[in-house]
């Protein structure tokens, strides 16, 4: 029992050094912006087209169903203008960067992670370093530089798209004017509400590619193992962004 | 000069190499043969710093390989071509991207790196394949791109790892050949690890037969081709037990 436990924490100690081992060496490759520069715009080309549809779909829904439901809670006792106030803290605050965060690491997190395991188990990785290329450099700086560029950019834009169908979706469907809907709005709007959900955006899109890209990197094992890498990635950055979501509204929100 | 000098390495507690020691003499093309998993890649990886070794080194002129640090290592790596087991093209780039990958890493201008890429595509025999990728050709001629892409760098060291293993016996004729012109184009220094004892005697000047981890023997063709050790005699004429 005892030793079980024993050599459970000395993995993951080792898992953890493994980790700090990796960002140290990804750190390192920063200077290499000759190598690293050209390839983090194919990759926020990539992150966008692969993300924001799914993205702003899902924006889309949330807006809607969050304007119904606080009418729906609301149930006359509270002013109806407070569904714009409602709308617009919860998308911005958190539906926002988290429901796009998810959808992120289902897509752009699974597909490095998928990309640069067959990568790793073709030798394609090892080939690279043969030409005196650093993987670090090469393959992992331009995918995290990219999915943190871009990802306060994606969460932006469906924060914008969750506000608007909530709007559309006031005026339709719950008799509100627009002046009131923009009144509850504008309510208890700080400028904090902004920068706060991009910023925890920008957190969530390094953590996302960062561990495709780790997750990917220690693939073994031929096809299987790059399915159970993919697999690893999609949940282990899902969790990653739940704690870190608690994280920001811990230190940033009290 | 390439030494592997008391070379150990063993995966999760097995042992792999144990002890390899081993010379490659400047501009000779020396063929390590052995059974499949006795460890012929995981020798190779560790010359290029690939993998790194429990105990031992290997010793590429002077130079103690898993001692380099970064700059130093990819100074090395500039120096060897490494054509791998099953080419590792990179399947997003096309034929004449892969070729020139390594030259643009070292800054060459436009026109000669095209230069070298159609000299290179020329020597393995894939003129006008520039445009295509990887998934589009045969197992043969990704091997020859992955000949071309190690060889486009004029290396003074060049690493094939099994060239030959899944090829038909014409188009393995081809990929000797192409060993001996390469050489006699580049002047290079050659390791070849393979199974296929017909390749071995072709291309290699000096054979040695890796076994349970260490050098069973090694020497030249016709020597080990008169070879008495029966561990030998039965892997070069490819019997069963
Ligand atoms: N990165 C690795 N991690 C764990 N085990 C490995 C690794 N690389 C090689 N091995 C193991 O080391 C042993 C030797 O492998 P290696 O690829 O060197 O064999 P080989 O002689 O090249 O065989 P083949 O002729 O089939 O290519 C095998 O048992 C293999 O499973
Ligand atoms: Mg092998």
């Amino acid at each position: 029992m005892i030793e079980r436990v024993g050599r459970g924490t000395v993995r993951a100690i080792n898992a953890v050094g493994r980790f700090g081992h990796f960002v140290g060496d990804m750190v390192r490759a920063v200077p290499d912006v000759a190598t690293w520069g050209r390839l983090t715009l194919v990759q926020m080309r990539r992150v966008g087209v692969d993300s924001l549809p799914v993205a702003l779909f899902i924006a889309a829904f949330t807006g809607v169903v969050l304007a119904l439901q606080a009418s729906y809670t609301f149930t006359g006792t509270v002013p109806l203008y407070f569904v714009g106030t409602l709308v617009g803290k919860t998308m911005m605050l958190e539906l926002g960067p988290v429901l796009a965060g998810l959808a992120l690491a289902g897509r752009v997190g699974a597909s490095m992670a998928a990309e640069l395991g067959t990568m790793k188990v073709t030798e394609q990785v090892d080939a690279l370093e043969t030409l005196a290329y650093d993987p670090q450099s090469f393959l992992v700086l331009p995918r995290v530089i990219a999915g943190t560029a871009m990802f306060p950019v994606i969460v932006a834009l469906a924060i914008l798209t969750g506000i608007v169908t909530g709007w559309l979706a006031s005026i339709v469907l719950l008799d509100l004017s627009t002046q009131e809907f923009i009144k509850g709005l504008k309510l208890f709007y700080r400028f904090k509400d902004t920068w706060f959900g991009l910023f925890k955006s920008a957190t969530f899109g390094f953590t996302i590619t960062l561990v495709g890209c780790v997750v990917g990197l220690r693939t073994r094992g031929g096809a299987e193992g790059v399915g159970r890498s993919t697999t690893q990635a999609v949940v282990y950055s899902a969790i990653l962004l739940l704690v870190l979501d608690a994280f920001w509204a811990l230190v940033l929100l009290r | 000069m390439i030494e592997f000098q008391d070379l150990h390495k063993a995966f999760a507690a097995k042992p792999v190499l144990d002890g390899l020691t081993l010379e490659v003499r400047d501009r000779e093309t020396l063929v390590i043969i052995g059974y499949s998993g006795s460890g012929k890649s995981v020798a190779l990886k560790h010359i290029v710093g690939l993998l790194h070794p429990d105990a031992g080194d290997v010793i590429v002129d002077g130079r103690a390989v898993s001692t380099l640090d970064r700059p130093a290592l990819t100074a090395l790596r500039r120096e060897i071509g490494f054509v791998f087991q099953f080419a590792a093209l990179f399947d997003s780039l096309t034929v004449a991207d892969n070729v020139a990958l390594g030259l643009r890493r070292r800054g060459l201008a436009e026109e000669e790196m095209a230069e070298r890429v159609r000299e290179a595509l020329a020597l393995v025999d894939l003129t006008g394949t520039d445009e295509r990728y990887p998934a589009e050709l045969s197992g043969g001629m990704r091997k020859r791109v992955g000949i071309a892409r190690a060889i486009a760098l004029r290396p003074r060291y060049v690493l094939y790892d099994e060239p030959t293993t899944g090829l038909d016996p014409v188009t393995s004729a081809v990929m000797d050949r192409l060993m001996v012109r390469t050489r006699e184009h580049l002047g290079a220094t050659g390791v070849v690890v393979t199974h296929d004892m017909r390749s071995a005697y072709t291309v290699g000047d000096r054979i040695a037969m890796l076994y349970e981890g260490r050098i069973r023997q090694v020497g030249t063709v016709a020597e080990i081709q008169a070879s008495e050790d029966p561990v030998v005699r039965q892997f070069i004429e490819g019997r069963a037990a």
